[in-house]
């Protein structure tokens, strides 16, 4: 063996040692591969398993929580959801479509492999600076790329979010969430049982596709990195749906016993990792896997990432009927090995063996490293915020159309109108509220679901930046309507191998379980990304999470935006002096720092319940909760849908311009018929809830008045005009 | 072998919104005198016969019913050997 | 009255436009396998939206090859209703049961949208429940719903009253902003916006519904 082999593999010295403990010799090249992506951090979460421990996963909805392809969580009437969001980062970085659209059809893959119907996508991105020619690039590809996957595969995309920052210049962020619907019986799970029961590869014919890609994603990104290319994958969304179909036919017999999508690490992954939670063993022959090109090594065909195949444990003799399901669809579906129980992972290439492993070695007993972590310098410099630094400013109108027309805070549309929102006809919610809504078609419920995360709250203050992460996106749940459930965390951070970038990891975490266990929402799946960093400038830290919801009666849902003038607008909450890490301070006077906004979880737990008794009570017409931007922006944009405006009167002390765009939590604004504003306050007395009545619903005229002066004075039309017309000025 | 190369353009007088796009593009990038862009396909079809004119005809038939849409394209093909 | 939606590989809408017929509108409702020969116990039979064969080569290219579609050639030659929507207007075109051909969207790009539909003629079995010259809004999702003719086919589909949907707007690029035509005898439509996506209050919108009663409306005249 030439010295340092092992680097080429993406391991270090003392992992070859453990190879070789474990293996009782020197590992041959096919075996240094697979242990090089099975063990590479996208794989093994061998940086940050210790940390993710710290998630609480368990609760009475959970039917299954991390270790599967997807989360499920129980919604009732016996049925359940699955739940997963996953990363394609680095893929996107250099080739932005087909890496967005390869994300989409990975996670799409997870969410079926349990045996779940695909029923809706949301995407959460994030970019750099958008005058920047070459992030424009970057965010027309990607939404390009999840539209023309998402569109063509017939699953909605109905919801997402994207922020652009500069410390995501070299560096996007790709993370696609699905979910889908199962009943309790029906689940499937990715475990390779039965003693000699064939073990079939169906789909896509194998190439030399993103060979190496699990390693790709662990590395950071330089120049050189556009030389790697050949490591992006191209989807075809025509053979999933087919696949998807297909699948969806199966399920309906009892010919499988266990499935597993390929991606990551391909069939190294996917059979170490069935082998693994059966406890048991798989014998495969690499001539009979079908190729797509010629004189494949074996090497290859273990490590090749192409997309759209899916690798099948069947029950012994019912291989024909299997083929005939696939062969309608047109698919090709393979007998390539069999289940054996000496928990090895064997690997022949026409009767030879070319690599013989412990399945557990390869999927579960890669090295666990504790990493060091040190908080960075720069926290205590920046939570410092000068107020006197800061004038308040004379013209708000200004302020507030400047706001509007900024990247993060204006209307979204010019993506999601490129994304299929209504196929299947269950969006009830569409893209632009809080949260999208998706009916059950046969019962009455609701499903809610949306991505939150505001990086700049975890980049000066992680810990409360992944408390406020989980609190915003239940507040969008419940704005809706819907009960939160559940969680699945997509964690997007720099390179773990620096002390303070593993001190954000383990300070989100905390903050995110924390946030967890005070609103009783659990976490059943979710990813990690790391080395998002390019020469050494890495990502705001950037934990999504991506939560679901249940409404109990889908006639109950509520949308954000206001319904009839003379409605009468509430706040529910309390404004306070917090100018802190806004939106505003970063778009007005182009500082990102201060205190991050406090939050108290109890708090906010106390006024979500309120909500949704308001809600179960019908005595709300709508509920927009109050986040980037403030709460004039928050007002602003319940105006737009039906061109109705407001008049407002505000009296506090604090900062005019903490009040209309400081960002303080646990607040949402509400409108109700003045007929039920006696029992609303009765309510709300009873609860002990923060609030205050803000005014009516009037006109065509945004108008808020702070103190008996009138500061906002705008024709809504002149606001959405702007709104809209943003994101179209920047990329067309 | 033979191998039909063949070109599928749309037919002139129709609108080419993609080719429009492009050309904006390249003279945005500094190619002033690009005063047109067309785009359209090119195909390749690998075929087992030796017949040149069995394959032209056959490749003519192809392009007639799948490979180009005769109501807005028009195509061209050369037949070479493989 | 039997109502049949077809799948091909790659559709996508048939659930819908089964549902609506089966659970909104209660009739009788099968899927058609695109590989199916024998159809004839059907009234209607819907070409549902999607992306047959990924729209590769171009949009319904493939599966206007499909072995159904001869079936459904002699199907709508004795008169009996088929409607395409949105890829099943392309694959009718494809195959030359309407005239015309479906491009890229002038924006180049996939719209989704709620957009302003004109109906233009109530003369058919889909329409007659409308009002003439109403406008009604209807969902739109595709990235090519460009409709192009040629200035004479365009001049008879308006002699012979062919055009049967127009947007209120230009969406897309379309000729004349035609968003739905129908055959000279009347019983074939085609049309890009997608009138199962409105089929229900719940949804927001139920303009769609009434074409689907059009078509109940019809069967029951016979």
């Amino acid at each position: 063996m030439e010295n340092n082999i092992w680097e080429a593999f993406g391991l270090s010295k003392e992992e070859y040692q453990k190879i070789k403990e474990i293996l009782g010799r020197e590992p041959n090249t096919v075996e240094l591969g697979m242990f090089g992506v099975m063990w590479s951090e996208h794989c093994s979460y061998k940086n940050s398993k210790p940390v993710l421990k710290l998630f609480p996963t368990k609760g009475d909805r959970v039917i299954q929580g991390p270790g599967e392809n997807a989360g499920i969580v129980d919604i009732g009437d016996g049925l359940a959801v699955a739940m997963k969001i996953e990363s394609h980062n680095h893929p996107s970085a250099i080739e932005p479509y087909q890496g967005a659209a390869t994300g989409v059809g990975g996670i799409v893959r997870d969410i079926f492999a349990m045996g779940a119907r695909p029923i809706a996508l949301l995407d959460s991105l994030r970019f750099g600076d958008l005058e920047d020619e070459k992030v424009k690039y970057l965010f027309s590809g990607v939404v390009a790329g999840i539209a023309g996957y998402g569109n063509c595969i017939g699953i909605p995309t109905v919801g997402g979010e994207v922020y652009f920052n500069s410390s995501y210049n070299g560096n996007p962020l790709v993370n696609a969430m699905c979910i889908g619907l199962i009943e309790h019986g029906k689940i499937r799970k990715g475990r390779a049982e039965g003693v000699g029961n064939p073990v079939m590869v169906v789909g896509a014919s194998t190439g030399r596709d993103g060979i190496g890609g699990a390693s790709f994603a662990s590395e950071e990104l330089s120049e050189k990195s556009e030389e790697k290319r050949p490591a992006v994958q191209v989807g075809d969304p025509f053979m999933e749906k087919l696949l998807l179909e297909a699948c969806m036919e199966i399920f309906e017999t009892d010919y499988v016993v266990g499935i597993q999508d390929l991606g990551a690490a391909g069939l190294t992954s996917a059979l170490s990792e069935t082998a693994s939670r059966a406890d048991s063993g798989i014998e495969i022959d690499v001539s009979l896997v079908p190729r797509r090109e010629e004189g494949m090594t074996p090497y290859e065909v273990m490590l090749s990432e192409s997309q759209e195949r899916m690798l099948l444990i069947v029950k012994k003799g019912k291989e024909e009927e299997v083929k005939k399901i696939f062969r309608k669809w047109g698919l090709s579906a393979s007998v390539i090995g069999f289940v054996t129980d000496d928990g090895m992972l064997r690997v022949k290439d026409n009767g030879k063996i070319v690599a013989e492993i412990p399945a557990k070695a390869l999927a579960e007993n890669a090295p666990v490293y504790y990493r060091e972590y040190r908080k960075p310098q720069y926290m205590d410099e920046l939570s410092f915020l000068d107020l006197n630094e800061i004038p308040v400013p004379e013209d708000m109108n200004k302020v507030l159309l400047k706001l509007f027309s900024s990247p993060n805070l204006c209307s979204r549309k010019w993506i999601y109108r490129q994304y299929d929102y209504m196929v299947r006809t269950d969006t009830i919610v569409v893209p632009g509220g809080d949260a999208s809504v998706l009916r059950v078609k046969g019962t009455k419920k609701g499903i809610a679901v949306t991505t939150d995360c505001n990086s700049r709250y975890c980049y000066l203050n992680p810990f409360v930046g992944g408390q406020i992460a989980v609190a915003e996106a239940a507040r969008n749940i419940v704005a809706t309507g819907a009960k939160p459930l559940a969680i699945t965390d997509g964690l997007n951070f720099g390179n773990p191998e620096k002390p303070e970038i593993f001190w954000q990891f383990r300070e989100a975490v905390l903050g995110i379980s924390d946030a967890c266990e005070k609103l009783g929402i659990p976490v059943v799946s979710g990813n990690v990304s790391f080395y998002n960093e390019t020469e050494g400038k890495a990502i705001y830290p950037t934990p999504i999470i991506g939560m679901v919801g249940l409404i109990e009666d889908i006639d109950r849902v509520v949308t954000h935006y206001f319904k009839d003038e003379g409605d009468i607008v509430v706040l529910i909450g309390e404004n306070k002096e917090e100018l802190g890490a806004s939106e505003y301070l970063s778009v007005i006077y182009g500082l990102e720092k201060g205190k991050v906004p406090g939050i108290d979880l109890n708090n906010e737990k106390v006024i979500q319940e309120f909500l949704l008794k308001c809600v179960e009570g019908n005595l709300i017409k709508s509920c927009h909760d109050v986040s980037d931007g403030g709460l004039a922006i928050a007002l602003a944009e319940c105006s737009f849908a039906k061109n109705l405006g407001i008049e407002i009167d505000i009296n506090s002390d604090i900062r005019q311009d903490a009040i209309l765009f400081g960002e303080s939590q646990s607040r949402f604004i509400i409108t109700i018929e003045p007929e039920k504003l006696n029992l609303l306050e009765k309510l709300i007395k009873t609860n002990k809830i923060p609030y205050s009545i803000l005014g009516k619903v009037k006109g065509t005229d945004i108008i808020i008045r702070i103190n008996g002066v009138t500061k906002i004075n705008l024709a809504v039309n002149q606001i959405k005009k702007i709104w809209e017309g943003t994101l179209e000025c920047f990329v067309g | 072998m033979l191998i039909a190369k063949i070109r599928v353009m749309s037919k002139k007088g129709i609108a080419d919104p993609q080719g429009l796009a492009v050309k904006s593009g390249l003279n945005t990038m500094g190619f002033e005198d690009v005063m047109d862009v067309r785009i359209g396909k090119y195909i390749e079809v690998m075929i087992k016969e030796t017949d040149k004119e069995k394959v032209r005809e056959q490749v003519n038939d192809m392009c007639k019913k799948l490979l180009a849409n005769p109501v807005i394209e028009d195509y061209f093909f050369e037949i070479v050997e493989g | 009255m039997n109502f049949g939606v077809v799948i091909f590989p790659g559709s996508n809408c048939d659930v819908d436009c089964f549902y609506v017929l089966r659970d909104v509108l209660k009739v009788n409702v099968d899927y058609i396998w695109h590989e199916d020969r024998d159809i004839s116990k059907y009234d209607c039979i819907f070409l549902p939206g999607g992306f047959s064969y990924g729209d590769y080569l171009r949009t319904g290219a493939i599966a206007r090859f499909s072995p159904v579609m001869d079936e459904i050639c002699e199907f709508a030659e004795k008169g009996k209703l088929v409607i395409g929507i949105c890829n099943g207007f392309q694959i009718l075109t494809e195959a030359g049961l309407l005239p015309g051909a479906l491009r890229r969207n002038k924006t180049l790009k996939f719209i989704c949208d709620n957009v302003e539909i004109i109906v233009e003629n109530n003369q058919t079995p889909f329409t007659r429940l409308y009002e003439k010259g109403k406008k009604i809004s209807l969902p739109i999702a595709h990235g090519e719903g460009n409709y192009y003719v040629d200035e004479n086919t365009l001049e008879e589909l308006k002699k012979n009253n062919q055009i049967v949907f127009k947007y209120v707007e230009d969406v897309n690029g379309s000729t004349d902003r035609v968003a739905g035509v129908c055959n000279k005898k009347g019983n074939v439509l085609g049309m890009m916006p997608h009138p199962e996506r409105a089929s229900e209050k719940i949804l927001g919108n139920s303009d769609g519904l009434i074409l689907f009663k059009s078509i109940l409306d019809y069967l029951l005249s016979r």
